[in-house]
C-alpha cells in the first residue's frame, strides 16, 4: 500500500529505501529526508524521560497534496518512514500500524542474522519480499 | 581395427579395468554402464568420449568387447595426453601414459591407479601415472594388489601376455622397449601429477602437511568415509554426479585448508549420494553435522549463538550475502541462535551451495526443524490457529519425518499471519464485546480493529436496523457483525411483533425481539454483548416509536389493546422509574435512586429484582417477578400517599400490568438483551432527565453513559438494576388492581399516565440515542482532524 518505504538508521542515513519504480524515486527520497525533521520533533516532543512510554508509532508526519507520510521509530532510534498515496483513502490508521509492525518484525529478523553488520544496507531477501508485499498491495 | 600394442603396465591396467567393468564376469564383454562411468571419470568431454567409443568400435558392435575396451582405454590415454583422436594414434603415439580416471569410483580402480603410480615412483620401472599421495596411497591401495603388481614387473621384465587374447593386441614388446616405455611415462607422468584423481589426493597430502590439526580430523574422518562412499557410490547410479562433484570439491580443497573445508568435501560426497532429494540429509551427513555441532556446543540440546555460527560458517568461504541468506533460511525460530536441527540445515545448505546448488528461497521441507521446536514456538504464540497447526505434528523423531513438511509449511504462514491471529483473537474475545457502546467510536487501540462497541439498543424496526447497518458498515468495514446485522434485520422482519411495536414498551420489546432473533442464550452479559454487537447497527438509533399501535400479540393474556390504550393515555412526563420503556422481560421497578423517599421496599425490591435481572432477563417472564405482589401492594399503598413518588411508582405499577402482558409476548419474541434493556433504561432516564427536570436521579446513569464508554458496564449494571426494578414493579402490578379494588380506578389512571410517560420517554430515549451517536461521530471526526493537524502544530 505504500509507494515508498524507508528504513533510516539512528544516524539518519538510510539502511533501506525503496519506492515503486513508476514514480520519480528522487522525489520520494527527498520526502523521506524532509520527514526526518518531523520525526525528530515528535521524538523530542514526547519527553526525554518518557522513552519507555513513548509510542513507537508516530502517526501521520505530514500530508502533502498527493501523499501522506507516516512515521514509526523504534527504541533504538531506527526510523521507518512510509509514504502512501493520498488517493488511497481506504487506508486506515490500523492498517498503517500493522504495516509498521510487520516492518519492525522483519527488521528484527534481519538484525538477528549474525551475518548482518548493523549499519550495513539491508540486503535480506526475506525483508525485500515483505516490503514488496506491502508495496504491491497498493498497486 | 588395427592391432593394439600395449605395454606391460598398460596391459595390466587395462585388464584390471576390464575386469572392473566386467561385472558379469563374462570376460568377453564389458558392461556398458560401467564403461561409461569409467569414461566419464576420465574427465573427457562428452563428445570425445563418444568419439572414442565410435573409434573403438563399440558403437558399431553395440558392446564393449575386450578389444574394444582396450582400444577405448588407449584412446582415452591419447585424448588425455592431448593428442588428436585417430585410429592410428592407438599405436603410433608412443610413450603414452596410462589413461587417467578421476576419482575412480572403485576403490579397486584407485588402488590400481595408485599402485601403478606408486610402483613407478618406488621402483621407477612402472609407468605410474598417478603419483599417490604419500599418506593416501596406503589407504587407497590394497596391499594385495600392490604387492601383486609390484613383484611382477620387477620379477618379470617381460610384458606379461594379456590373459585374454585380444586379436588386436600384439605380444608385448621387448623388455627393452617396455622399460623405456615405462620409464618415459614415469618421467612424463611425474610432470603432471595433479590431474585427475591426483589432485584429489595431493591436496590432501598438502593439507595434511599443512594443518596437522585438520589432519587429525580429516584423516580420521575422511579416509574411511570416502572409501565407503566410493564403494557405495559405485553401487548407486548417480555416480556421475559424484564424479563431477569431485573436481569442485578438489578445487575447494586446494584452496581451503581448514577443517570445515575438509569436512565439506566429505559432506559434498555424502550429499551427492542423495540424488533423489538434493536437500535430504543422509545419516552420514547428519552424523557429521552433529559432530561438528558438538565441537561448538557440547550440549546437543543447546544453542549455538549467532557469533559462533558466523565464525564457523565464514570458514566455508561463501560470500557473506549467501551466508546471510542461509542463516535466514535456517534460523527457523528467528532467535539468533541455532539449534541442532537448524545447524544441520544450515550446514547442509552450505554444502549444497559449495556444490553449486542454488540456494532456495524457502527452506526445503526436509531441512525444516523438528516439530518440537515448532510446537514450542507455536505455543508461545498462543494462537488458536497455531495450536491447530502445532498440534498436528507428532513427536519429533530425529530424522526429518514426513509429518514435518505439513507442519513446517504452515509454520512460515503462521509467522506471517501472526498479526492476523491477533486480530482473530480480538475478534473472538468476548471481553471486547463487553464495551457495548457505539461502534462509531474509533477504537483507541488500533490493534482492535475489529472491536466495535456494540450499541446496546436493538432497533425494533427494520428501518432502524437498516440505518444502523449502513452506519456500521460505513464506519467500520471490518465489522464482523455486519452480516449479523443483516441477519438481525431479517429476523426482525420476520418478527412481526417487532415491526409494529413502537411505544415505549415497544422499544424494549423490540429489543427483545431482536435479541430473540438470535440464539436465545440466557442473558449473559457476554452473550448479550455479542448480540448487541450484532445488533449494533440496529439499535442505537431508536427513532421514537410511533404512537403505540395496537400490539398484535395474540399471546397477551390480557386484552392488550385495553392496556395499551391506557398506557397511551397515561402520558405523563412523570418520573419514570427509569425503566418505562423497557424490556418487558424485566418489569420496571422504581429504582432506588429515583424513589428515594419511597418505601424501603422499593430498594429492596429493586435489589431483589436486580438480582433477577442481572442473572437473566429470561426471568422476566418468570412468575416470581410477577408474584411479588406483596411488595407491590406496599407500593400501591405508598403510591397513593406520595404523589410524585406515587406516580413514579404507579408507572412501574402500571407498567408491570401492561408489561405483564407485553412481556408474555415480547418475551417470547425476544429475550431481553440485558444490555439493550439497560441501555434503554439508561436512555429512558436520559430522556427523563431531559424531559422532566424533577427527575434528578435518572440522569445520573445517563450522564455517566455519556461520559465514557468505559463506564458502560457499571451503567449497564445500573440499568439492569433499574430494569429489574421496573420489571418487578411491572410484574407485580397486575396483582395490585386485584388487591386494591378501591384504588383500581386511581391505579388504572396512573397506569395510563405511566404508559403515556412511557411512550414519551421512549421517544426521548431514542432521540437521545441518536444525538449521542451523532455526538460521538463528531468526536471521532474531530479527533481525526486533530491528528491530521497536529503535525502542523508542531512546526
Amino acid at each position: 500500500m505504500a509507494v515508498c518505504i524507508a528504513v533510516i538508521a539512528k544516524e539518519n542515513y538510510p539502511l533501506y529505501i525503496r519506492s515503486t519504480p513508476t514514480e520519480n524515486e528522487l522525489k520520494f527520497h527527498y520526502m523521506v529526508h524532509t520527514s526526518l525533521d518531523v520525526v525528530d520533533e515528535k521524538i523530542s516532543a514526547m519527553g526525554k524521560a518518557l522513552v519507555d512510554q513513548r509510542e513507537l508509532y508516530l502517526g501521520l508526519l505530514y500530508p502533502t497534496e498527493d501523499y501522506k507520510v507516516y512515521g514509526y521509530v523504534t527504541n533504538s532510534k531506527v526510523k521507518f518512514v512510509m509514504v502512501v498515496d493520498s488517493s488511497n483513502t481506504a487506508l486506515r490508521d490500523n492498517e498503517i500500524r500493522s504495516m509498521f509492525r510487520k516492518l519492525h518484525n522483519s527488521y528484527t529478523d534481519v538484525m538477528c542474522n549474525p551475518f548482518y553488520n548493523p549499519g550495513d544496507r539491508i540486503q535480506s531477501r526475506a525483508f525485500e519480499n515483505m516490503v514488496t508485499s506491502m508495496m504491491i498491495q497498493v498497486c | 581395427m588395427e592391432g593394439l600394442t600395449l605395454s606391460d603396465a598398460e596391459q595390466k591396467y587395462y585388464s584390471d579395468l576390464f575386469s572392473y567393468c566386467d561385472i558379469e564376469s563374462t570376460k568377453k564383454v564389458v558392461v556398458n554402464g560401467r564403461v561409461l562411468e569409467l569414461f566419464r571419470a576420465a574427465q573427457l568431454p562428452n563428445d570425445v568420449v563418444l568419439q572414442i567409443m565410435e573409434l573403438c568400435g563399440a558403437t558399431r558392435l553395440g558392446y564393449f568387447g575386450r578389444s574394444q575396451f582396450y582400444i577405448a582405454l588407449k584412446l582415452v590415454a591419447v585424448a588425455q595426453s592431448g593428442f588428436p583422436l585417430r585410429v592410428e594414434s592407438i599405436n603410433t603415439v608412443k610413450d603414452l601414459p596410462l589413461p587417467r580416471f578421476v576419482a575412480s569410483k572403485n576403490e579397486q580402480e584407485s588402488r590400481h591407479a595408485t599402485s601403478y603410480s606408486s610402483d613407478s615412483e618406488n621402483q621407477g620401472s612402472y609407468s605410474g601415472v598417478i603419483p599417490p599421495p604419500p599418506g593416501r596411497g596406503q589407504v587407497k591401495k590394497g596391499p594385495g594388489s600392490h604387492d601383486a603388481v609390484q613383484p611382477r614387473p620387477a620379477a618379470d621384465q617381460q610384458e606379461p601376455a594379456s590373459p585374454v587374447v585380444s586379436p588386436q593386441q600384439s605380444p608385448p614388446t621387448s623388455p627393452h622397449t617396455w622399460r623405456k616405455h615405462n620409464r618415459h611415462p614415469s618421467g612424463g607422468n611425474s610432470e603432471r601429477p595433479l590431474a585427475g584423481p591426483g589432485p584429489f589426493w595431493s591436496p590432501f597430502g598438502d593439507t595434511q602437511s599443512g594443518s596437522s590439526a585438520g589432519d587429525a580430523v580429516w584423516s580420521g574422518q575422511s579416509p574411511p568415509p570416502p572409501q565407503e562412499n566410493w564403494v557405495s557410490f559405485a553401487d548407486t547410479p548417480p555416480t556421475s554426479t559424484l564424479l563431477t562433484m569431485h573436481p569442485a570439491s578438489v578445487q575447494d580443497q586446494t584452496t581451503v585448508r581448514t577443517v570445515a573445508s575438509a569436512t565439506t568435501a566429505n559432506e559434498i560426497r555424502r550429499q551427492s549420494s542423495s540424488y533423489d532429494d538434493p536437500w535430504k540429509i543422509t545419516d552420514e551427513q547428519r552424523q557429521y553435522y552433529v559432530n561438528q555441532f558438538k565441537t561448538i556446543q557440547p550440549d546437543l540440546n543447546g544453542f549455538i549463538p549467532g557469533s559462533a555460527a558466523k565464525e564457523f560458517f565464514t570458514k566455508s568461504k561463501l560470500p557473506i550475502l549467501e551466508l546471510s541468506h542461509i542463516w535466514e533460511l535456517s534460523d527457523f525460530d528467528k532467535d539468533g541462535a541455532l539449534t541442532l536441527d537448524e545447524f544441520c540445515a544450515a550446514f547442509h545448505l552450505v554444502v549444497a551451495r559449495k556444490n553449486g546448488y542454488d540456494l532456495p528461497e524457502k527452506l526445503p521441507e526436509s531441512l525444516m526443524p523438528k516439530l518440537i521446536d515448532l510446537e514450542d514456538s507455536a505455543d508461545v504464540g498462543d494462537q488458536p490457529g497455531e495450536v491447530g497447526y502445532s498440534g498436528s505434528p507428532a513427536e519429533a523423531p530425529p530424522s526429518k519425518s514426513p509429518s514435518m513438511p505439513s507442519l513446517n509449511q504452515t509454520w512460515p504462514e503462521l509467522n506471517q499471519s501472526s498479526e492476523q491471529w491477533e486480530t482473530f483473537s480480538e475478534r473472538s474475545s468476548s471481553s471486547q464485546t463487553l464495551t457495548q457502546f457505539d461502534s462509531n467510536i474509533a477504537p483507541a487501540d488500533p490493534d482492535t480493529a475489529i472491536v466495535h462497541p456494540v450499541p446496546i439498543r436493538m432497533t425494533p424496526s427494520k428501518i432502524h436496523m437498516q440505518e444502523m447497518e449502513l452506519k456500521r458498515t460505513s464506519s467500520d468495514h471490518t465489522n464482523p457483525t455486519s452480516p449479523l446485522l443483516v441477519k438481525t434485520s431479517d429476523l426482525s422482519e420476520e418478527n412481526k411483533i417487532n415491526s409494529s411495536v413502537k411505544f415505549p414498551s415497544g422499544n424494549t420489546v423490540d429489543g427483545y425481539s431482536s435479541s430473540d432473533s438470535f440464539p436465545s442464550d440466557p442473558e449473559q452479559i457476554g452473550s448479550n454483548v455479542t448480540r448487541q454487537r450484532s445488533h449494533s447497527g440496529t439499535s442505537p438509533d431508536n427513532t421514537a416509536p410511533p404512537p403505540p399501535p395496537p400490539r398484535p400479540q395474540p399471546s397477551h393474556s390480557r386484552s392488550s389493546s385495553l392496556d395499551m390504550n391506557r398506557t397511551f393515555a397515561v402520558t405523563t412526563g412523570q418520573q419514570q422509574t427509569g425503566a418505562v420503556a423497557h424490556p418487558p422481560a424485566v418489569p420496571p421497578r422504581p429504582q432506588p435512586s429515583q424513589a428515594p423517599g419511597p418505601s424501603v421496599h422499593r430498594p429492596v425490591d429493586a435489589d431483589g429484582l436486580i438480582t433477577h435481572t442481572s442473572t437473566s432477563p429470561q426471568q422476566i417472564p418468570e412468575q416470581p417477578n410477577f408474584a411479588d405482589f406483596s411488595q407491590f401492594e406496599v407500593f400501591a399503598a405508598s403510591n397513593v400517599t406520595e404523589e410524585q413518588d406515587g406516580e413514579a411508582e404507579k408507572h412501574p405499577e402500571v407498567l408491570p400490568t401492561e408489561k405483564a402482558s407485553d412481556p408474555a409476548t415480547s418475551l417470547r419474541i425476544a429475550q431481553a438483551d440485558g444490555k439493550i434493556e439497560e441501555k434503554t433504561a439508561a436512555s429512558v432516564p436520559a430522556n427523563v432527565s431531559k424531559g422532566t427536570t424533577p427527575l434528578a436521579p435518572p440522569p445520573k446513569p445517563v450522564r455517566r453513559r455519556l461520559k465514557s464508554e468505559d463506564e458502560l458496564r457499571p451503567d449497564v449494571d445500573e440499568h439492569t438494576q433499574k430494569t429489574g426494578v421496573l420489571a418487578a414493579v411491572l410484574a407485580s402490578q397486575p396483582s395490585i388492581p386485584r388487591s386494591v379494588g378501591k384504588d383500581k380506578k386511581a391505579i388504572q389512571a396512573s397506569i395510563r399516565r405511566n404508559k403515556e410517560t412511557n411512550t414519551v420517554l421512549a421517544r426521548l430515549n431514542s432521540e437521545l440515542q441518536q444525538q449521542l451517536k451523532d455526538v460521538l461521530e463528531e468526536r471521532i471526526s474531530l479527533e481525526v482532524q486533530l491528528e491530521q493537524l497536529r503535525p502542523f502544530s508542531h512546526l
